[in-house]
């Protein structure tokens, strides 16, 4: 880390320590042992980090969602072969080999969680945000959903059945929420705008008609 | 392993807090740990399962006090090293001491959006017929490996029913190990609340997990 600090600018070494976190100083470092070794393009690098920051991401379970809740065919597509039916919109790949969706109802809620690591669906929820990885969900999402649906605002009835799927192994898992009353008649591309990141994740519900901005 | 990676049920980590409108990453060095780690897979050689065993493998005050990405970081680090491509000397100096290990070819640029299209898909042909069927009651094994499992502790013991066959899929116990893959069927078991956390557990909750079938045994 040493001849890293030395290439920055001589004597803001301090300064810059303070402002380059440790890890900061060694992500760099190993970038640059790997690049030098031969081992990564920071070409493709950068292209990754395109995909997961731009193509990849919330947007397109939205499409996936608003589809299902217009197009009665597709729906029934999308409840028997998941991974097929996304594909149909262009979305496949990696942590989206295996997909399922599950479908909420009067009765039932379903919420999804990995307990063991930061498992979701990435072709059509991008990468996951820093609560679905972090300890408070991935140890109550299992024991306490009700609670955990109340930390982000949301109350079910007591009747209504929660259904929490625990992602441990290579199936991933999409949450079709209700569509809510008072859309019908609408495009796809309106219904859209109802459906929220969470509401795909079931840690919340889609915004109703007066919601949408 | 029973490691603190393994989550389900745990008490006393606190509220669930929702970060408005977050990024994707939250710093630039994020956004090159998860490229570096996601980049180095194919030239170096190791699996998911191998990749989620480095991570979880620590002792949990150093699991817990690291952020996600920190994790990997550290993943990919032992990773490397295990598999000689980078010395623990070249990592903390921060910079090569050493030739290369021959024969390692990165990913182009023109390959990412396939690999990542591609992805890797765990589902295998069948060698044997499945031992189980659709709702049937099943206990899940007590067992506690010191190295990957993919059973988490709360299930353990527990008593669920067999709701879905999803195939036959890469055993990550054997795949971690480098033992190879070793294809199970692969069931999603559900479980009651109050069989899994007592008399108080939410009589409205059921919870499922996906288990292969050597986690399983016959009721």
């Amino acid at each position: 880390m040493s001849d890293h600090d030395h290439d920055h600018h001589g004597h803001h070494h301090h300064h810059d320590h303070s402002e380059l976190s440790e890890t900061e100083l060694r992500v760099r470092a190993l970038e640059s042992i790997l690049t030098e070794k031969g081992y990564v393009d920071p070409a493709a690098l950068d292209l990754l980090i395109d995909l997961y920051e731009k193509k990849i991401g919330p947007r397109n379970g939205v499409r996936v969602v608003a589809k299902a809740w217009s197009d009665p065919a597709y729906h029934e597509r999308l409840m028997k072969d998941a991974t097929a039916a996304i594909a149909e919109l262009d979305y496949s790949g990696r942590q989206g080999e295996h997909m399922v969706v599950v479908e909420n109802t009067p009765e039932q809620h379903n919420m999804v969680v990995c307990t063991l690591c930061s498992c979701y669906p990435h072709p059509v929820l991008g990468l996951p945000p820093v609560w679905y990885k972090s300890a408070p969900y991935r140890s109550r999402a299992v024991s306490d959903p009700r609670g955990v649906l109340k930390d982000f605002g949301v109350t079910l009835p007591d009747t209504t059945k929660i259904r929490v799927w625990d992602s441990t192994a290579e199936i991933r898992y999409l949450v079709l929420p209700m569509r809510p009353a008072g859309t019908e008649g609408w495009s796809a591309e309106q219904l859209a705008e109802l459906v929220t990141r969470d509401s795909m994740i079931g840690t919340g519900l889609p915004k109703q008609p007066g919601e949408a901005a | 392993m029973d490691g603190a990676h393994d989550m389900g049920g745990a008490k006393g980590f606190g509220p669930v807090v929702p970060e408005p409108n977050e990024p994707v990453f939250h710093a630039d060095w994020e956004r090159r740990a998860f490229a570096l780690t996601v980049a180095m897979a194919r030239p170096g050689g190791w699996n998911i399962d191998m990749s989620r065993f480095a991570r979880e493998n620590r002792p949990p005050e150093d699991y817990l006090s690291k952020s996600y990405f920190e994790l990997w970081l550290a993943g990919l680090e032992t990773l490397m090293i295990e598999r000689g491509l980078v010395t623990r000397e070249e990592v903390e100096a921060g910079k090569v001491l050493s030739p290369p290990k021959p024969g390692v070819k990165p990913i182009a640029p023109n390959e990412v959006t396939p690999a990542i299209r591609r992805g890797g898909p765990t589902e295998r042909e069948a060698k044997a017929p499945a031992m189980f069927a659709i709702g049937d009651t099943v206990r899940m094994k007590n067992i506690h490996p010191v190295t990957h499992t993919r059973l988490p502790q709360y299930v353990r013991g527990h008593l669920g029913t067999i709701e879905l066959n999803r195939g036959c899929h890469v055993f990550p116990d054997t795949n971690s190990l480098g033992q190879g893959e070793d294809p199970q069927w692969l069931y999603t078991v559900r479980f009651d609340g109050p069989e899994l956390w007592g008399k108080d557990g939410d009589p409205t909750l059921s919870v499922s997990v996906d288990a292969w079938e050597s986690y399983l045994e016959r009721a």
